[in-house]
């Protein structure tokens, strides 16, 4: 059947299609559709996949290797900040290996659109020793869904399938072929490879090793890796996911040069080394770090024969695009119109009546007494905060930074130190910073502004909903200190004066801010008014 | 044939409807397409865009190479020009003359569209104001479809079908009121664009 799908939708639908018992994820741009995809399917909904969100990238990844301990093929889904989160686990049940096919799709953002970094994942992938598919259609995403799941049986390994922001968010036309039945549950047959105590993991590291070759050989004979020898020897070029897309673009199909089109790892040694011999130049063309220029390239590049974002032939950061790569071969392009000095910036801002904007209105009327450089946020919408007309947080670092960077500032000595953090982002990594502070009484002011979604991201559902308070006495935040305040410009006063004396507390004081993100449909706001009961 | 096309607004306008009605309408027409548009942080009130990519050969490239695209269709006259850098030579230009104004240092409206006039393939219409005539302000991006129409490689019919397709859940009122702001625009290039 021939469907249009974004790509992140042709990827979820791939695992539908290879048996798919379940997905684990949090949300993180541009990796959410996937999630969404199965979560709205009928098909999947009927066939009983689990798809609910999970609590962060690293209880997600934990569930799904569970899932695949049992038996099942099992997706985890993130965006590569995400995988950071999960590192552990990932590192760790590449020792242990899988039972169950185990896909771990992470989606990377080179040029930052809706990101901290631009940080590549196919490391993560090399270091832990495990295949890496990176498609570069949304035939691929569809097709290499499918695939993975048989190589990470086939091999008892997770499978990293990366993908990037274009291909995730761009549609095309997909062919889908007839889904296979989920697999029974089956408990593996020996459960030993999943303790890992020293005497087993040195074994099983050693076993990670072993394979290797098979695991090469495979990339080697690959379909998804195919070399093309063209006429013209004075360049070669490894294309890799969407690079080969913008080379394909500049040629047509009239490339002179040969080309390998890299899209399963380890690389294929055999292929690569054929076009280094023949080739007098190799130029790499890869979405995010230097990851196959660097291993293949020379150490000193005095006069490097393999050229790429290293040799400064391609740009050292950001996404790929036709012209970049255009450049990098050396066409000639015309000169683009230039953009008219009147086109003013038009960057992100809170939506009208964000509640996110009076908690900062109400901390704005504060900084006289608090001091401009002493709020420590996090990610979501309120790190708008950051740009006029709020200018009012000085931190973003990574999800839950803001209660522990608090806290490390008050250890320091800085009074008063307050941390402004998101329910979702509370719930993913900020109560563990929370116990951290109680359990020194850490002098800091924690607002948790809880719009009840993760709004950035989508305004998926938050485990924290009708749980912070719950949650923070559980901690052991003393309760004369756990404030709720609803934030909306009529209350404004009344706010400022319980926000001022909480920060004057010497010890750990929480104000939960509560009032649904504007975004939210009527009946979800109807349905989450059940659980806040001030607003 | 291959028709580039950016569509350009500010996040929550809902660009992508112009975007989904072009996919639904190249694949009644058999022909490739790819499309790329803007989720996350930008649909917060940031400048969005999409890219559409038709052709009767395969597309390789998500993204529209500068210089290439045969025309912007924009629903807000500052974003527009935002996009110059990607317009052919000879490229059109094309956008709703209603601003969007969510930032202190928005320009003069005449500075705008005095630039937008120095192009000579442009389309200045009035379609959120047509679109309230006909029923809603949220039709207005149909109404720029319809007066882009001429442009793209897919016939009216097949336009039509794809509209019809998109808006019939919302029921027949819906759909109607969609084919006249089509109609609308189209009447409005008629003189313009030929
Ligand atoms: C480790 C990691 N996972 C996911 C994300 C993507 N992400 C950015 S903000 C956000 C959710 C924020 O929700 P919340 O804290 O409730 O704030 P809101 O956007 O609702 O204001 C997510 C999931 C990320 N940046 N880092
Ligand atoms: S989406 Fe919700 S939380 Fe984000 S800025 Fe808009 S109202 Fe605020």
């Amino acid at each position: 059947m021939r469907t249009l799908f974004l790509g992140n939708e042709a990827l979820a639908q791939g695992a539908i299609d290879a048996g798919l018992s379940g997905v684990y994820a949090y949300p993180g741009t541009p990796s959410t559709e996937i999630t969404e995809y199965i979560q709205k399917s009928k098909l999947a909904k009927e066939l009983n996949i689990h798809s609910i969100w999970s609590v962060n990238e690293k209880t997600a990844m934990e569930a799904a290797l569970g899932m695949s301990y049992a038996g099942k093929r099992t997706l985890t889904v993130m965006k590569h900040v995400g995988l950071n989160v999960a590192a552990d686990v990932f590192m760790n049940m590449s020792i242990s290996g899988v039972n169950g096919g185990l896909v771990v799709v992470v989606a990377d953002d080179p040029s930052m659109h809706s990101s901290q970094n631009e940080q590549d994942s196919r490391f993560y992938g090399k270091f832990a020793m495990i295949p890496i598919l990176e498609p570069s259609n949304q035939q691929e995403m569809y097709d290499l869904t499918r695939y993975a799941f048989d190589l990470s049986e086939e091999l008892k390994l997770p499978v990293l399938l990366r993908t990037v922001t274009r291909l995730s968010h761009s549609r095309s036309f997909v062919n889908t072929q007839d889904r296979i039945a989920q697999n029974e549950l089956k408990l593996p047959e020996n459960t030993s490879r999943f303790a890992l105590i020293p005497s087993y993991a040195r074994g099983l590291y050693q076993n990670l090793l072993d394979i290797q070759p098979k695991i090469e050989a495979i990339a080697e004979s690959s379909s998804n890796n195919t070399l093309t020898i063209g006429k013209d020897k004075s360049l070669g070029i490894i294309a890799c996911g969407l690079g080969y897309n913008y080379l394909m673009e500049n040629f047509e199909d009239k490339c002179p040069y040969s080309i390998l089109k890299v899209t399963q790892y380890p690389l294929p040694r055999k292929k690569v080394k054929e076009l280094f011999k023949t080739c007098d130049k190799i130029l790499v063309l890869e979405e995010g770090y230097p990851l196959v220029e660097e291993m293949i390239g020379d150490y000193f590049g005095e006069d490097p024969k393999v050229i790429g974002r290293l040799s400064g032939h391609v740009n050292r950061t950001g996404e790929l695009n036709p012209n970049i790569v255009a450049k990098s071969l050396g066409l000639k392009e015309s000169t683009p119109k230039e953009i008219p000095a009147i086109v003013a910036n038009r960057p992100p801002q809170l939506c009208v009546g964000c509640g996110h904007g009076d908690v900062f209105n109400a901390l704005q009327t504060l900084i006289p007494e608090i001091g401009t450089k002493q709020v420590f946020a996090d990610i979501g919408c309120y790190t708008l905060g950051v740009l006029p007309p709020h200018n009012i947080i000085n931190t973003a670092i990574d999800m839950g930074a803001s209660i522990t960077m608090a806290k490390g500032a008050a250890d320091a000595g800085v009074f008063p130190a307050i941390a402004i953090i998101g329910d979702s982002t509370f719930t993913h990594s900020g109560m563990t910073g929370l116990l951290d502070a109680v359990y020194e009484k850490s002098p800091i002011t924690v607002i948790i502004s809880d719009n009840s979604a993760s709004a950035m991201t989508g305004a998926q559902d938050s485990a924290a909903l009708g749980r912070l308070k719950d949650i923070c006495l559980g901690i052991g935040v003393e309760p004369e200190h756990l404030k709720v305040i609803v934030p909306l410009s009529k209350n404004h006063e009344e706010n400022v004066t319980l926000l001022r004396d909480e920060m004057n507390y010497k010890g750990v004081s929480v104000i939960i801010a509560q009032r649904a993100c504007v975004q939210l449909p009527k009946e979800r706001k109807d349905f989450i008014k059940k659980f806040n009961t001030l607003s | 044939m291959k028709t580039n096309i950016i569509i350009a607004g500010v996040g929550g306008q809902g660009i992508l409807t112009i975007s989904t009605i072009l996919d639904m309408a190249a694949f009644n027409n058999n022909l490739y397409i790819k499309q790329s548009e803007v989720h996350g942080m930008s649909q917060r009130g940031g400048a969005v865009q999409s890219h559409v990519r038709i052709s009767d050969k395969e597309v390789f490239s998500d993204l529209i190479p500068f210089g290439k695209a045969d025309m912007i269709i924009s629903v807000e006259p500052m974003e527009l020009l935002r996009y110059l850098s990607y317009l052919k030579e000879d490229g059109w230009l094309i956008t709703d003359a209603e601003p969007f104004v969510n930032i202190p240092n928005y320009p003069e409206m005449e500075d705008l569209f005095n630039k937008i006039k120095t192009y000579p393939n442009h389309l200045i219409i009035n379609a959120t104001e047509e679109a309230k005539k006909i029923g809603t302000s949220k039709a207005a991006n149909v109404v720029m479809l319809g007066a882009a129409s001429s442009l793209l490689p897919i016939d009216e019919a097949g336009l039509l079908k794809a509209i019809t397709d998109l808006f019939n859940r919302k029921g027949e009122r819906v759909v109607n009121i969609n084919i006249e702001a089509f109609k609308k625009g189209q009447e409005l290039a008629s003189t313009v664009i030929k």
